[in-house]
Formats: structure tokens, sequence, C-alpha cells
């Protein structure tokens, strides 16, 4: 343990593990991630300088520069940011509680959830003519409840005295079933229209993103990723299993279920204007594993900054590459990482 | 209430055998076309050419037979996966057998304007091995050894990868989503006797290799480097268990295209009746695979008749409500 130092706060309510090694490297991603989010402001259907981009962040550029930077493409790359970071967050702290390198919020449901509630949503509010009856706004909210509904049902029926990993994830992963079939089948049984905007938020998207949704979902998820980081020592505590965990002190239950609401409101609040953008949850958290090691003080944030520069990625891909087409992000967010993971996979054997 | 001992478990697998019959009879005799068992047993002895006899002849026993290989080849490569990966969460389709298949036939679909049935088997049973077989070359690469973590980690990124150029196609290509949802929920709906008879030989091979390795499976379990210590070629049996998925997974995905659930769901369900020895456990996931895809392959045809659910989306609302039940009956594990 020589290269661990340990940061104690607060009369040591608050603590960390931290590697040096560790935090230089996720100083390196960190940078990385704000130069990217820097540049994402460049790219789109026309290159602007990024000289220019700085000049408009502080208000001295032209009117359409200004225009195209600050209501364009500020808010998507902004949603990008904090989706990405949300949902990589949330499968890092899942990937702990589960103990189950498979785990992710696609695994436990919530993202499942999300989706059957957005496709039943369109199915519902629409009349004979397959035009919406109540305005479109009102689909983020529809994902944000059917997430945390799910979310919930799933840990109701996990519960037997406790609820043990395994049951969760096996609870899970049929829950996780029935909610993509009831999805299935209304797409398939409603018009095309409906079938491809229910597509659309399945694959995940920040298109549509506008300063209003920042507004509510950048508070939000700050907030529930500090409360995230700040007990990152009682991750470590329960990766290390039930028995030990409870031996050295640890409500096991009480804190399962704190960290499981945490995951779900992560996750649901990064759906509802995103969409169930895939793959980030499942393996930002072990890419980040394989540069920063696994203790959860450096994990989380080297999680959070690979989650986001995925996403933020994906999305220049996803509107430069086949403009004017738009690609929903969600697609380029594996088609970037996977590759990059297998490199990881293949180059450093680590355990 | 996990069986103990032979005597019963081979009872089981008799119940097992018998409600598979059944379920291949009340296949062939209820549907949209108004037969009876009069009218099933009248199509054998006398066939009259007759609409009904037709049907039964042409239409609803392929419709049995498939649903029964392709159920019991799913649950049967779960089982493997499952043990292989050593997670419960493993399916064929941690192999990127599914992810590989429905990217070969959107592919094929929207590249070379391919549309009927019969050519989807041979491109999807192509892509499921090609993408089978980089999860190997990349598990196998590098310096250490194939741990089952590693293999994990590698299907999951190709399956990751192959999903995301399929939503990419066909995000980029929105006339052919309709056309190409229903496959890729996966169905046996429609499939003639050839595309089966084509496939079967592989799945065959597949059931028997499953049989004859099923008691090295059991030492595979333990953990590479008990099975190591036990004498168990470590290496070579991976890449059989390998190909043995390729050969069943890949056929069933031919046929049917990608349904969900079986593979991942099944084995816990013969794992609560049988235990976990391989030798009763591929056996009774096989049985209870086929069992539950023909049942949900029926109630397909009747939830909203005259048109039909994909069966890859009732097999998950007929198994959850019974798995669920399963999983909080049985004790702490």
């Amino acid at each position: 343990m020589k290269h661990v130092k340990t940061i104690r706060l607060l009369q040591q309510k608050i603590s960390f593990l931290i590697d040096v090694q560790a935090i230089k490297k996720l100083t390196v991603i960190c940078i990385l991630t704000l130069a990217v989010f820097f540049l994402s402001a460049s790219f789109g259907d026309s290159f602007i300088n990024p000289f220019k981009v700085l000049q408009a962040f502080f208000g001295y550029g032209s009117d359409f520069d200004q225009l195209i930077i600050i209501d364009f493409r500020m808010p998507r790359i902004f949603m990008a940011l904090f989706a990405g970071m949300a949902l990589a967050v949330a499968g890092a702290v899942l990937q702990g509680i589960i103990k189950n390198p498979l785990a992710s919020p696609d695994i436990i449901g919530i993202s499942a959830g999300g989706g059957a509630a957005v496709v039943g949503f369109l199915a519902i509010f629409s009349d004979s003519n397959h035009s919406l009856t109540v305005s479109i706004e009102w689909l983020p909210l529809a994902g944000f409840i059917g997430a945390t509904i799910v979310g919930c049902i799933v840990y109701l029926f996990a519960w037997k005295d406790g609820v043990t990993p395994n049951r969760l994830v096996l609870i899970g992963i049929s829950v996780s079933a029935f909610m993509q079939a009831i999805t299935t089948m209304l797409m398939i049984i409603g018009p095309i229209y409906q079938a491809s905007e229910a597509n659309k938020w399945i694959t995940g998207s920040v298109k549509s993103s506008d300063w209003d949704q920042v507004q509510i979902v950048v508070p939000l998820i700050i907030v529930l990723l500090l409360i995230t980081f700040f007990i990152t020592r009682q991750l470590n505590v329960q990766e290390l299993g039930d028995d030990t965990a409870s031996s050295l002190g640890q409500p096991v239950q009480k804190t399962r279920l704190y960290l499981i609401l945490l995951c779900s409101s992560l996750v649901a609040s990064a759906i509802a204007f995103a969409g169930a953008i895939g793959f980030v949850g499942l393996m930002a958290p072990h890419i980040a594993r394989r540069i920063v090691g696994s203790s959860f003080g450096v994990l989380i944030p080297a999680s959070a900054a690979i989650g986001a520069l995925l996403v933020m990625v994906a999305d220049i891909i996803g509107r430069t590459a086949f403009s004017p087409l738009e690609v929903p992000a969600g697609v380029f967010t594996a088609a970037i990482g996977a590759p990059y993971f297998i490199y990881l996979l293949f180059r450093n054997p680590k355990k | 209430m996990i069986l103990k001992n032979n005597y019963s478990k081979m009872i089981a697998l008799l119940v097992g055998v018998i409600l598979l019959l059944l379920s291949m009879g009340i296949s062939i005799v209820y549907g949209y076309a108004n037969t009876s068992i009069q009218t099933t047993y009248e199509s054998f002895r006398q066939f009259n050419n007759s609409n009904e006899h037709l049907i039964i002849q042409n239409v609803r026993i392929p419709r049995a037979l498939i649903a029964s290989c392709v159920g019991a080849s799913l649950a049967i490569t779960g089982v493997l996966m499952q043990t292989l990966t050593k997670n419960p969460l493993a399916s064929p389709g941690i192999l990127g057998i599914n992810a590989g298949a429905g990217f070969a036939v959107v592919f094929a679909m929207i590249f070379f304007h391919i549309s009927s049935l019969q050519s989807f088997a041979w491109i999807a049973f192509l892509g499921a091995a090609i993408a089978a077989l980089s999860v190997y070359g990349i598990s196998f690469s590098g310096r250490d050894a194939v741990t089952p973590v590693k293999i994990t980690l590698a299907g999951a990124a190709i399956s990751a990868l192959f999903a995301s150029f399929t939503q990419g196609l066909l995000a980029t290509n929105e006339a052919e989503l309709d056309q190409v949802l229903f496959w890729l929920a996966g169905s046996v709906q429609g499939r003639k006797l050839e595309i089966l008879l084509s496939v079967l030989p592989y799945l065959v091979i597949g059931w028997i290799a499953a049989l004859i390795i099923s008691p090295k499976m059991n030492i595979l379990a333990l953990g590479d480097d008990v099975a190591r210590g036990l004498g168990l070629r470590l290496g070579l049996m991976k890449i059989l268990v390998g190909l043995i998925v390729i050969f069943l997974a890949g056929g069933a995905v031919a046929i049917a295209g990608p349904i969900g659930f079986i593979g991942i769901v099944v084995p816990h369900f013969a794992r609560k009746f049988v235990g976990t020895d391989h030798r009763w456990l591929i056996p009774m996931a096989a049985l209870l695979g086929g069992i539950l895809l023909l049942l949900a392959d029926v109630a397909a045809r009747y939830i909203i008749m005259p048109q039909e659910v994909p069966v890859g989306v009732m097999t998950a609302m007929i198994g959850t409500p019974f798995f669920i039940y399963l999983a909080r009956k049985g004790g702490k594990k």
C-alpha cells in the first residue's frame, strides 16, 4: 500500500482512499474531458474556430456565432456531459453493489422501465391520425416516472429478509426482459411513426435538448453525483461482501437501499431527457477500472469523466459524420467505446 | 424444492417429456384457423387437401417442431454460457450471437435487399459465428490465461459494438425498420420445415456434444484452478463449449431470430428443479426451454388475434411471473 494515501475530513466522517498514481491519470482524463467539451462546440453543421467559440462563451462573439454556440450547441453538450456522467457513475455503483461485471442500469430494469413508459406514453396519447394529443414535452416525465417505478418494483420483489445481490440481479433481468417485451409489442402493434420515435428514445439522443431541460437536469445530477462521491467508502466496504461489511459495522441493507435509490435517480434523470443511451453505464466503469484501478475514491470520478467523454464524442460524430442527417448519440457510444475497451483488454492483462 | 435423488430426477425428466409432447399437441391443434383434435387426427389418417388439413400439416407441425428445437437449444446454450463465464447473467447473447446475427441480417437487407427467411437463416448463422469467433479471438489473445471475466467482458464489448452498428443502420434507414423489427424480436412464424432441416444437423451435433461434455462441465464449474488441478484441459474445454454454443445458438438464431429470455432464465428454472449437476441440468433445461417456447408461441397467436405477437415478447411475459416466484422462493444462496 505504498502509493496509497488516506484523506480524512470532518472527524473521519468522510474519508477517501487515494492512489497517487491514479490521481495523475485522473487529472489527465479530466483535462481531456474539458478539452472535448470546448472542442465539441466547434463541430456541427458548420465548423467554428475554437477561438471564436471562446469569444462567444464570454459574450464577445458575433451574433451569429453566439446564436449557434450558446443557443443551439451548448444545451446538447451540457446534456451529453451530464447524462454521460450520471449513467457511468450509476453503472460503477451498481457493479459495486452487485459484484458482477455485467451489471449496469440496463440489467436491473431501470432503463427498460423508462423505455416501456415512453413507448406507452406515445401509444396512449396518440389519436387516430397518429398525432399526439398532449405536448411531447411530457415525454421526459414519462421516462423518469417509468424508470423510477420499475426500479422500486425490482427492489421490492427482491426483498425477502433483505436484498441479496444475487436475487436483485435475477429479478432485475427478468423484470427488464418483461419491460422490453412490452416495449417491443407496443412498437409492433403501433404505427411506424411511433416505432421510429420510440426507437430514437431507446437508442438515446441529446439532439432535442434546450436550456430549460438543462436547467432541470444539471443541478439534480450535480447533487446526486456529490452525494455518491462522498459515500464511496461505503461502496468499498460493500464490495467486500455482506458478512465482512456487517462485521465492519456497516448497516448492509440500509446502505444498499440508499445506493440503489441513488443509482435509480441518477439513471432516471439522465435518460428522461437524453434517452436510454446504452453501453455507457456498462463499459465506462470497466474502462475507468483498467486505467485507475478499483478503489471507488478515484473510480467514481474517473468513470464520470469517461462516461461524459464517450457521450460527448458520440454526439460530435452523430451530428457531423452523416451530416445533414443526425444520428442519435447512443449509436456511437459503443462504436467508439468498444474498440478502445477491447484494446485495453488486449494490451493490459489485469485481473 | 431441489430434487435430491436420481430416481425423482428421472421422474421429473419424464414429466418434462410428457409436458413437452402435450405442448406440441396444443401448438398443433390450436390457432387462428378453426381446428380441433378431430381434424388434426384426420389430417394424419386421411389427408383430404382441405384448408384445415393443409394448415396443420404444412404450417402448424413445422412450427411446433421448430419451437421445441429452438427452445431446447437456447436453454442448453444458456446453461453452458453461465458455467463457462461463471456468471448468472450470462446467456448466448454474451458471446455476441444475437448481436452478430442481427447486424448481419440488417446489413444484408439494406445493402443487398435480401428479404427471404431462407437466406436470412444463413446470413444470421454467419453473423453469429463471426461475432462469437471474434469474442474468442480477443479472449484467447494476450499473455494471461482465458479467465471467465475476460470472456464475459470481451463478449459484452463485441455485442455492444454489433448492436450499435445495427442501430446506426436502422437509424439512417428508417424505412427498413418496419420490415426488420419483427425479425429482430424473434419469431417462429412462417418458417418452413426446410429451414429447420437444413440447420437440424448442427443442432443435433450440439445437443449430443453438450450431453457428452456434461460431466466435464461439472468440473469446469468448480473454477479454473481446481479444474486444472483435477486434470481438465481448460483451453480445449473452453473452445469446445464455444463451438457447441455457436452451433446451437447460431442455429437457433438462424431459424427464429434473436429470441431473448430463454437462454438467460430457463437455466435458472432448471436449476431450481434438479440442482447444479450438469448431467441432469442440461436435459432438464432443454425440456423446459422447449415447453416455454411452445406455450409462448401458442399465446402469441391469441393475444392480438388475427395479428401475431413475436414469440420473443411472449416468452418474457409468460416466464417473468414464474421466475420472480422461483427467485423469491429459493432460500439464500
